[in-house]
């Protein structure tokens, strides 16, 4: 039985912002498919009570004196945007 | 022979006996890329007006007697996720083919510090996804010892630049196995260093609980140096540990004598080649000869890192990658519709097949509804993993196991097949899961490609690694084979 169906498919890739052809789709929900179904291995494992890891350093929040640092220039951060106008990033329309 | 056949420590005496000049070695690496790069294709980019300039500049302070530090003057190579201020910085992605770095990650700023000089960017799996560097956008690496196969990946240019004697160190990154694998495929010595060891910042993020950035080196000696340069606390990066660095290179003593060696029957058992098999316990018995001891044990949970490891990096990706979405930097597909066309176009067309799929199962383990089943579950396995380690090294030193289960592999073998491509990592993964660090070393052949010995160690033990690593090295040859290109 299929774990992913191509419409979940098509749910998780507008979530993730991306686009695929109805080819590439085909191919992406086998692959995802066989890629889950392996990770379902484990399922096996009773991980009741076992606390999750997200990071093994035990640290907790890592605090700083709060002193203002200088930025960094504008025309410096704007060097790489792909299109930028009077000092300002420029974006298609937002609003309909 | 080339000047870089000699260690790190030999090149600096020779410096400063005015045998040598900074620029001669800056030159032996650009000469070395003229006669090789077309075969190896290691580097994305080359800095050599920088780099010479800068060699110039260094030959004058060595003449006026500075420059005393170990690494002044030592060209090395940078893998291409490391930002570099002024120097194209790709992530061998289409989405950021032109991006021009802003700022030095802090281990630029170290190894500015320490006086090397930066011969090149080098090639890499997109994002650091892949374990043979055939996922990058621009070019293939080809295994110096054996151009039809890859050289591993992620870091396959940085692993293969330093085989082929183009650079006598480089930087890599490792979240699943991108410096030890690599580093096993082309017979060099490559360090994952304890997740903590090494400021992250200026490392373009893809699994941030287990991205680390390690040296990779001809020798475990000049990975010491290397490591020393780069180790510490950062304040930029609130994951890097406390905890104070030590002398790598005091803790070569080449004494072993006593040491407890864990060897995991996981790790000798099935899916693993009879040549490497053979060549881990040939290494043991080196081990044994110069004083050690060892005893099998289980790491029942490892073969669960694989599957844990998908899950955790490629949900972690899913995030980390979200900043590419063509507005402050990189690639911006043209004649969107709107804002959400736009970042549909931009990410679509700008990300490689590896990073989609990653992204796609990243956002679906994260997803609503499926968050328990899979992200959580695989974090709570990820507890079991670390457990494992954590009561062997209650009673042993070191943990030493294969790097892969096998030789390097044909370019093209496993590219469509992504699952057999992931076990590539079976023996590389848990480490990273349990954020300890480890060591490749070359430890045999296998029909003429390199394999490796992987030795693992406690939390910020870096210096039992590189000291068992050391002896090993003394005690053999291996290191010494070169590919003939």
């Amino acid at each position: 039985m299929s774990r992913i169906s191509k419409e979940q498919v098509k749910h998780v890739a507008h979530l993730a912002r991306l686009e695929f052809s109805e080819e590439s789709l085909e191919k992406f929900t086998s692959q995802l498919d066989a890629i889950i179904s392996y990770a379902e291995q484990l399922n096996e494992l009773d991980t009741t009570n076992v606390p999750p890891t997200s990071h093994v350093l035990d640290m907790k929040n890592v605090m700083r004196e709060d002193i203002a640092e200088p930025g960094l220039p504008r025309e410096e951060v704007l060097k790489n945007a792909p299109d930028h106008i009077n000092g300002q990033v420029r974006v298609p329309s937002v609003l309909e | 022979m080339s000047l870089f056949d000699h260690k790190i420590k030999d090149l600096h005496e020779l410096l400063h006996k005015k045998e040598i000049t900074v620029s001669d070695l800056v030159d032996e690496s650009y000469k070395r890329i003229q006669e090789v790069e077309s075969k190896v294709q290691a580097f994305l980019t080359l800095d050599e007006e920088n780099a010479r300039k800068t060699a110039k500049q260094m030959d004058e302070e060595l003449a006026k007697g500075s420059g005393k530090g170990i690494l002044f003057g030592m060209p090395i190579g940078i893998k291409d996720n490391i930002v570099t201020k002024g120097l194209r910085t790709t992530c061998a992605s289409k989405i950021l083919e032109n991006f021009d770095p802003i700022y030095d990650a802090t281990v630029m700023e170290n190894l500015h510090n320490a006086g090397t000089i930066t011969i090149g960017k080098l090639n890499m799996d997109e994002f650091a996804m892949g374990s043979s560097t055939e996922n990058s956008y621009f070019q293939k690496t080809y295994n110096p010892w054996n151009l039809e196969t890859v050289p591993g990946g992620s870091s396959g240019g940085s692993a293969a630049a330093v085989a082929a004697g183009e650079v006598p160190f480089s930087l890599g990154s490792d979240t699943g196995g991108s410096i030890r694998q690599p580093a096993a495929f082309c017979g060099v010595v490559g360090l994952k260093p304890t997740y903590g060891r090494v400021s992250r910042y200026g490392l373009v993020a893809f699994a941030s609980s287990l991205d680390q950035i390690g040296p990779i080196t001809r020798t475990v000696e000049d990975n010491a140096y290397l490591l020393q340069a780069i180790s510490g606390l950062d304040p930029h990066d609130s994951t890097s540990a406390n905890v104070p660095v030590p002398n790598y290179v005091e803790s070569l003593t080449g004494d072993i004598k006593g040491l407890r060696i864990a060897v995991p029957k996981e790790y000798l058992g099935e899916g693993i080649s009879e040549p490497v098999r053979q060549s881990v316990l040939n290494a043991l018995k080196v081990l044994e000869g110069l004083g050690a001891t060892w005893e099998e044990v289980s790491l029942p949970h490892s073969k669960y890192g694989v599957a844990t490891y998908y899950l955790l990096a490629s949900s972690e990706a899913s995030s980390n990658l979200a900043r590419f979405d063509g507005i402050r930097y990189g690639y911006r597909a043209s004649g969107a519709e709107n804002l959400i066309d736009l970042y549909k176009k931009t990410r679509s067309e700008g990300f490689g097949e590896e990073v989609k799929r990653r992204i796609m199962l990243g956002t679906f383990a994260l997803s609503s509804g499926y968050y328990d089943a899979y992200y959580k579950k695989a974090q709570q396995t990820r507890t079991l993993i670390k457990n494992d380690f954590d009561k062997i090294f209650e009673n042993y030193d070191v943990v030493i196991g294969p790097t892969t289960p096998a030789r390097a592999f044909k370019i093209g073998e496993l590219i469509d097949d992504p699952l057999t491509m992931y076990a590539n990592d079976i023996l590389t993964i848990p480490v990273n899961l349990a954020g300890l660090p480890g060591i490749s070393i070359p430890c045999g052949f296998d029909e003429g490609l390199p394999l490796g010995l992987q030795i693992i160690g406690k939390h910020f033990d870096e210096a039992t690694i590189y000291r068992v690593a050391d002896a090993f090295e003394k005690a053999t040859d291996y290191h010494k084979q070169k590919p003939q290109l």
